[in-house]
């Protein structure tokens, strides 16, 4: 372990108010987004969906850099590897139920 | 590296980690909670793969859209949004070392937390009260199972994050209670996350049905 006064090995830099404040507004701004095209129904479902999907996609963005500090770390980050592998499972547990439920559906 | 002498002559605050990085003890528990909460992300993604496969099995109950109401998630989500950005000015308050500032911010952020639980509340309360239960269909039992967990989940980051600020105020800006601010916010903010995603698969996609 390094020295207490040591430089952290990653990105940690005293920031201003300006990083809060703009990951502020680009959440609010892609919320609205959202709501917006899923209110007005011009689009199609399907298009919709990846949309709205793409769009929760770049909140989570939003919260680790602008607020989770995600880059920093004493050491190597190897949180985001653990994060990395976790967003695989997350996928892989969400797509495949309901891939294997669409035949279930056909059975009934 | 030959950082002491530079060091000398930079403020400290600017130049050397954040106070909750400073022992080795407080990085390994940041480290540690980061483990963590990949482990609920797991947990939410099972109840989420549940709510999608079971949203359209409605029983005799009623469909996604006619129970969500788009005003009462809307203002949830703005609620969770403008906390998850006031515990962040917490944190960036935390490490200017303005012990008021960090108080101020985590009693807003906590009022907001318990604005959002109270907007909760209130849908699953009319919900119920109008015959829709978790006993009702498959939809209802996934819906108030996810969204029920998110909000157990925030429930207790209010009754934690108060113990925190309790410490906070004892005992000021330490590097003990600044890796618990730093942690409990990791907490928050990965909440709202969560919310995001609640509020894009559950009532948008699920109130399409």
């Amino acid at each position: 372990m390094s020295s207490p006064d040591e430089h952290m090995r990653s990105t940690h830099r005293e920031h201003g108010l300006g990083v809060p404040i703009a990951g502020f507004i680009l959440s609010i701004v892609l919320t609205i987004i959202a709501l917006w095209l899923d209110q007005q129904g011009a689009l199609p479902r399907d298009w919709l969906i990846t949309v709205v999907l793409g769009l929760a996609v770049i909140q989570i963005a939003i919260q680790l850099f602008f607020f989770m500090h995600v880059t920093e770390s004493d050491e190597r980050a190897w949180h985001i590897w653990l994060l990395a592998l976790g967003f695989l499972l997350v996928i892989t547990i969400v797509a495949y139920s309901m891939w294997i439920m669409t035949f279930g559906a056909e059975a009934y | 590296m030959a950082t002491t002498e530079e060091s000398l002559h930079i403020p400290s605050h600017s130049r050397s980690k954040p106070l909750e990085y400073s022992t080795e003890d407080g990085a390994l528990r940041i480290f540690g909670f980061w483990v963590f909460l990949v482990t609920d992300m797991l947990l939410f993604s099972c109840f989420f793969a549940t709510y999608a496969v079971l949203y359209r099995h409605i029983s005799t109950g009623p469909t996604p859209s006619a129970i969500f109401d788009v005003r009462g998630y809307t203002a949830e989500t703005l609620i969770l949004l403008t906390s998850s950005f006031t515990s962040g000015i917490a944190t960036y308050e935390m490490r200017r070392q303005n012990k008021s500032g960090l108080i101020t911010w985590t009693i807003i952020t906590l009022l907001l937390g318990l604005s959002f639980i109270g907007l909760e509340v209130s849908e699953f309360w009319s919900d119920v009260v109008s015959g829709a239960t978790m006993q009702t269909s498959a939809f209802l039992s996934a819906f108030f199972t996810l969204v029920g967990t998110h909000g157990c989940h925030v429930s207790f980051g209010i009754i934690w994050i108060t113990s925190v600020l309790i410490q906070v105020i004892r005992r000021g800006i330490t590097p003990v209670t600044s890796r618990k601010v730093f942690i409990t916010s990791l907490y928050w903010h990965f909440l709202d996350v969560v919310w995001v995603f609640l509020f894009t698969v559950v009532y948008m996609i699920g109130g399409m049905y």
